[in-house]
């Protein structure tokens, strides 16, 4: 399998702030890549050098096998990046916009090509409404086609589907996953946990500017163990630590992984003898947002204990 | 195949074209309004090179709104595109910082261009001009259109707000251009300011332009391309530096 993405230590530092402390990644050709991560991870900011708009402090960012840096020209050909911010350019209308978007790459003949991509968007009836005149959901397809006009092979959506309605999001992912089915490898960086299960094959955790973990979607959702209970305590109750060491808290509520089901009887009794009123009580398949929640709270551990 | 270049050029020369109203109707009247007024109250009083004061006034103001259009065009558009994020679309395909310039301070002299000759047809009204050395007047329209295209992209990346350009434009840009003998000779100035005038070179793009419409100056054509074409190339590597560093387009 070819690498389409190769990411080594790559380090970003704006000011005091360190975005990206040494991040490595390898995405092979024709994978579905998540990048999840809290606000301020560096999710941004590594796509932002991937893309050339920013250039790393250190390390080395390869599109495909091309430096973005050295080799500007092959890697930004072979790149197609969905921005986070909804921005468009007011002078013109979706398919002039698109028209010149083509154009910056090479492209003079691309009506074909272009009246496809309005269509899998459902932009074909607005193709010639002035970008000023549409809506949020709207302007966000448009984002979607002016990275496709040049058939990249790699292609990053940074949050595609921030405020975009239920309808709009369904049939972009199914345009998205259609293109990942053609061939193309696709990064997508979302806050959308359920989005990146449902589609991601493989998924990488930034935190802080560091990778935190990285692993199939499937592996990370076995990590955590198949199921979790999860119980709402009385609010005056406090578990002893040899139970809330082994739990995720939010407020009153406590989560536990569980590796398998016989575990659940002996916590409950546990839960009992330590005194504590269990208010609710709820057991559910683990999903990314526990894993995330685990991960993300695991390295602030790890942080604390290091000297 | 298309180039990137040509896309950007095209892509800019359309923006303008657009709301050709504001871009190249507006400064058009702007310069004839100027030249009504002054026309009236001096015509009858005031001769420059023994030339009609109108006639005079004529090159000046052709030229003096050109610059002023060639620096709108590329520092609005930069900084328009920054503020709404649209550069983005310009920074991530494969044009390198060279076509980037080029097709910037392209589309710039061609405003430039088209505002000057919306104002040389409408002044044809008040006077005549003559046209005695047609190649100086296109150099020089060239060159500070070009001077001043490049100018308004340092203006324009150096820019985070529009106040900050409006800044550059009434404390830089107008003083320059309004203070460089549009209006009258350098020679009926007091020594001091004639002194002050020869360290602006927005003077030396007005008064060679003017030798081509009349054949007389106030100092040889020559002197002034010298002055024009050394800007042009100062003001051209300073904005290719900024824009091969990436400064605030590329963080």
């Amino acid at each position: 399998m070819r690498v389409a993405v190769a990411i080594e230590r790559v380090e970003k530092r704006f000011g005091s702030l360190l975005a990206l402390a040494g991040v490595s990644l390898q995405i092979a050709e024709g994978e579905f890549f998540g990048l999840l991560g809290p606000n301020g991870a560096g999710k941004t900011t590594l796509i932002s050098c991937l893309a050339g708009l920013s250039r790393p402090d250190a390390g080395k960012l390869m599109v495909m096998g091309h430096d973005v840096l050295s080799d500007y020209r092959s890697a930004r050909r072979l790149l197609g990046v969905v921005p986070q911010e909804l921005v468009f350019d007011p002078f013109f209308s979706v398919r002039e916009t698109l028209r010149i978007q083509s154009g910056y790459f090479g492209i003079r003949h691309n009506e074909d090509w272009i009246d496809e991509i309005l269509a899998n968007l459902d932009l074909t009836a607005k193709a010639d409404t002035n970008m000023r005149r549409l809506s949020g959901g709207m302007k966000r397809r448009v984002l979607v086609a002016q990275a496709l006009v040049h058939k990249p092979p790699v292609i990053v959506l940074d949050e595609p589907t921030a405020g975009v309605d239920v309808e709009l999001r369904q049939g972009l992912w199914q345009f998205v996953r259609r293109l990942n089915r053609d061939g193309h490898t696709v990064i997508l960086t979302t806050h959308y946990l359920e989005e990146a299960e449902a589609l991601c094959g493989r998924i990488a955790m930034l935190k802080q500017g560091r990778v935190v973990a990285l692993d199939t979607t499937s592996n990370l959702l076995a990590r955590f163990a198949g199921h979790t209970l999860t119980l709402r305590l009385a609010p005056a109750a406090s578990l002893p630590a040899m139970l809330s060491a082994r739990a995720t808290q939010s407020e009153s509520t406590w989560t536990f992984p569980l590796g398998n089901l016989g575990e659940i009887e002996p916590l409950l009794t546990a839960v009992r003898e330590a005194g504590c009123v269990i208010d609710d009580l709820r057991l559910t398949q683990t999903d990314l947002e526990d894993v995330f929640l685990g991960v993300m709270q695991s390295s602030d551990r790890r942080k604390e204990s290091a000297p | 195949m298309i180039s990137g270049f040509q896309t950007l050029l095209y892509k800019e020369v359309l923006r303008f074209w657009k709301v050709n109203f504001q871009t190249i109707a507006a400064p058009v009247l702007t310069a004839m309004l100027y030249l009504m007024i002054f026309s009236h109250v001096l015509e009858a009083h005031v001769q420059v090179h023994g030339v009609a004061y109108t006639s005079f006034l004529v090159p000046g103001l052709v030229m003096m709104s050109a610059l002023q259009n060639a620096f709108a065009n590329s520092s609005s558009s930069l900084i328009q595109s920054k503020v709404t994020g649209s550069v983005i679309f310009v920074l991530l395909p494969p044009i390198s910082y060279v076509e980037f310039f080029l097709a910037y301070v392209v589309a710039a002299m061609l405003r430039g261009l088209m505002v000057a000759l919306g104002v040389l047809l409408v002044t044809i009204w008040f006077a005549v001009p003559t046209f005695v050395a047609p190649l100086w007047i296109l150099t020089f329209l060239v060159l500070g259109g070009g001077t001043m295209g490049a100018l308004g992209m340092i203006a324009g990346i150096w820019a985070d707000k529009f106040d900050q350009l409006a800044g550059f434009q009434n404390f830089l840009i107008m003083p320059l251009t309004m203070l460089s003998g549009v209006f009258y000779s350098l020679h009926s100035l007091p020594e001091f300011w004639q002194q002050v005038s020869r360290f602006n070179p927005v003077f030396y793009m007005i008064d060679g332009f003017r030798f081509g419409f009349f054949g007389v100056s106030d100092v040889p054509p020559e002197n002034s391309l010298a002055v024009v074409g050394m800007s042009f190339l100062l003001v051209s590597a300073a904005t290719l530096a900024l824009l091969r560093s990436g400064y605030k387009l590329r963080s």
